[in-house]
């Protein structure tokens, strides 16, 4: 009789054990009833994401006095990621959430977990290019915030004062600076394989030239029609292994971090740094406030002097997930309103030194910008200009970085790297669960 | 420990006659929670290793994540790493452990000062011990290039030079782990009977064949569990490289565990699933065998 019953006791305690378990993590911010709402943003850890939001946080206390915004940060990268898919996927995402537009947004599954925003007023306001990487078939899900930025060659306006060059149109004069580059004995080219992530720049900014040559690239490449190891896009591969192998790279390439590239730049020991424009002039902003007159940019050269634009990414979104209700959903609405505004690029310009024009109508780069984007002016003002592959296809492998610093460093060649990355494209296709792979 | 396995082997064979003396209540606590968190994992890991899964939904694939990760270049450098990086290491802990040991119980001055500077490497952080050497082994800046170049070596790229970053790691390992090792080759030096030594100093033995013929073979115990740990350790290392090098430059420095762990953080779930799959079936096929070899050693002795 005694024993029957710890049984039954253990069974229920370990059964209130389990319920507990399940229903313990719950929540979100309530509405409180004096009409003030309190926005909670998941964003990442980098220190320009960070001056942003706090720009943001200071001037809508001025626009809003009843919402109080808070931040709750991630880290940047693949980590990052799996935390914004696993807080989504459990209805865990706090108010609203900053994060990547294009194929890293796809990913999201956001017909299914983020509110639908194409009915705003704004929505009409906002670039082509941008709608495009943040919406899909039946939807709009997000406002941007900062403003879009390329990926092409930094390069020190100095160095090439002082020798006398001119921007290259084609990548054999662009070879050519920097055979005259190397004789004066500064490095034509600075590489920093410390950060992984800062060598694929060869790749990722070629892609204006892949689709200058073959308009329906993007399109062909999604289907599973054609792939990196083939002409066009295999060439931003080939250029990389022909930098290693002309001995054009700064002599601790292997080493140096992406603080130490942009530090080269701006103190014209290196000449050229492939990099995204929108952190270098984040970089000059913060550290190098002189110089932002001796650093410009021009767009990585092909083959054909009749083809040179800019490859062109688009800001990252904020957006409101599907578990954001009641009051806190229209304060979070009203919020992205002010963002898609001019007052709202105006504060987000002056949190952070931004890396190209807004992608926001009626929205205005100050006067004073650094030349590192007004060299890139004319490039928009001309229309040659394209957008990077992430936002025009949803692969993209993940292993791109290791196997560019491999073919920078004369580990693997140009044709057995790219070979390599369709391998990797095609894991990531087959995930995403795309017809035709 | 003898004792114990003494008074559970009759009971071993008893159980069947006579009635546990336990009443049935009393193993569902421990069953619970062996059930939940470890047959149920398992059990789904092995159902998801066959699926292409996401947070949001789950396609049965069949044996597509299999081929696709034994087709994978990296697996083949990662497996040959993972050998390489667990022999090295393995190798150098049992003599440099043994000499250590040798010389850490003969009679020096401040001998137990010196072996708790050998153990101290043990009780630091992994993490703590990967970034310190990453800085200490930078190719321009670091310590060790700056101090050979003082006596005109030009030092490699310790961790960026493809034909040395696991090398270098794995020497890392050893000054981090060679404590332990030390430490039990001291308990089984220590464990060998006086008599020995005293009838080979009669004898007239040479202080080489002391070593030779009496401590070497006689601290065969104190070997083969050094060996089984560190092999051990070095087949699924992970912390130390990953913050050394991730992996690189590129892919030279991947072992196993690194090559999953990236999959997993590619959003490749089902892929990485059946990677950790495969690598429970080859750590079993590895300590399998070698735990029943030991065993038979065991009985015998």
């Amino acid at each position: 009789m005694r024993s029957q019953r710890s049984t039954r006791l253990a069974i229920a305690a370990g059964a209130v054990a389990l319920a507990l378990g399940a229903t313990g993590c719950s929540g979100g911010s309530g509405d409180a009833d004096d009409g003030s709402v309190e926005l909670s943003i998941y964003i990442d850890s980098t220190e320009s994401s960070v001056a942003i939001f706090d720009g943001i946080i200071e001037a809508y206390k001025d626009v809003e006095p009843d919402v109080t915004i808070t931040t709750e940060t991630h880290p940047a990268g693949g980590e990052g990621d799996n935390l914004v898919k696993t807080r989504l996927a459990t209805g865990e995402m706090n108010d609203l959430f900053f994060y990547n537009s294009g194929s890293l947004f796809q990913a999201l599954n956001p017909d299914q977990t983020l509110v639908d925003l194409s009915d705003e007023d704004w929505a009409g306001s906002l670039l082509d290019d941008f709608v495009t990487t943040v919406s899909t078939d039946s939807g709009l899900y997000g406002a941007p915030v900062g403003a879009s930025f390329a990926g092409a060659v930094t390069y020190s306006k100095t160095v090439y004062a002082d020798l006398g060059l001119e921007i290259p149109t084609t990548w054999d004069e662009f070879m050519a600076n920097n055979e005259t580059i190397k004789a004066a004995g500064i490095d034509p080219i600075a590489q920093t394989y410390g950060d992984t992530w800062t060598s694929q720049l060869f790749v990722l900014g070629d892609f204006y030239n892949v689709s200058a040559a073959d308009p329906d690239w993007a399109q062909k490449f999604t289907d599973n029609e054609t792939r990196f190891a083939e002409e066009p896009a295999v060439a931003g591969f080939e250029h990389q292994q022909e930098a290693f192998d002309a001995g054009y790279f700064n002599e601790d390439f292997a080493s140096a971090t992406y603080d130490d590239g942009v530090r080269m730049i701006v103190e014209g020991t290196a000449a050229h740094y492939p990099m995204l424009t929108g952190n270098v002039a984040s970089a000059i902003g913060a550290n190098y406030p002189d110089a932002d007159q001796t650093v410009g940019v021009f767009p990585l050269p092909s083959d054909d002097a009749a083809n040179n634009g800019l490859t062109v990414w688009m800001p990252n979104g904020l957006y409101i997930p599907k578990g954001t209700e009641g009051e806190t959903l229209e304060a979070a609405k009203d919020l992205l309103e002010w963002i898609a505004s001019p007052a709202g690029c105006d504060v987000i310009g002056a949190s952070s030194t931004l890396g190209g024009p807004y992608v926001v109508d009626g929205c205005e780069l100050p006067d004073d910008v650094p030349a590192i984007v007004s060299d890139m002016q004319p490039y928009f003002d001309e229309g040659r200009t394209g957008l990077a592959l992430e936002f025009v296809s949803p692969v993209k492998g993940p292993a791109l970085e290791q196997i560019t610093v491999e073919v920078g460093s004369g580990i693997r060649d140009a044709q057995d790297g790219a070979a390599l990355y369709d391998e990797d494209v095609k894991k990531q296709a087959q995930q995403l669960g795309l017809e035709g792979w | 420990m003898s004792t114990a396995t003494k008074t559970i082997a009759p009971r071993k064979r008893e159980r069947s006659r006579i009635k546990s003396p336990y009443p049935t209540w009393f193993y569902i606590p421990a069953g619970v929670f062996y059930l939940v968190l470890f047959l149920v994992p398992t059990g789904a890991s092995l159902y998801f290793a066959l699926t292409r899964w996401s947070i949001f939904d789950v396609e049965f694939i069949g044996i597509d994540n299999f081929v696709q990760f034994f087709q994978e270049p990296s697996l083949v450098k990662g497996f040959v790493n993972t050998f390489f990086y667990a022999f090295v290491t393995s190798g150098l802990k049992v003599v440099l452990g043994l000499l250590l040991g040798v010389l850490l119980t003969s009679q020096i001055i401040a001998r137990g000062f010196l072996r708790s500077v050998v153990f101290f490497p043990v009780l630091v952080s992994t993490i703590g011990v990967g970034v310190t050497f990453k800085v200490l082994l930078d190719p321009f800046d670091g310590l060790l290039n700056g101090a050979l170049a003082t006596i005109g070596i030009e030092g490699p790229g310790w961790l960026t030079d493809p034909a040395w970053a696991l090398f270098s790691v794995a020497l890392v390992d050893v000054w981090k782990g060679v404590g332990l090792a030390t430490l039990i080759y001291i308990a089984g030096i220590v464990a060998i009977p006086q008599e020995y030594y005293e009838a080979a100093r009669v004898d007239g033995a040479s202080g080489f064949q002391n070593f030779r013929f009496i401590t070497l073979p006689l601290s065969r115990p104190a070997t083969v569990t050094v060996i089984i740990l560190s092999l051990i350790g070095g087949l699924r290392s992970f912390d130390l490289i990953w913050t050394m090098t991730r992996g690189g430059p590129g892919f030279t420095s991947d072992v196993i565990a690194s090559v999953i762990y990236k999959q997993y953080q590619a959003g490749f779930y089902g892929l990485s699933t059946a990677g950790n799959v495969v690598l429970i079936v080859v750590v079993a096929a590895i300590v399998v065998p070698v735990s029943i070899w030991l065993n038979r050693k065991g009985a015998e002795a």
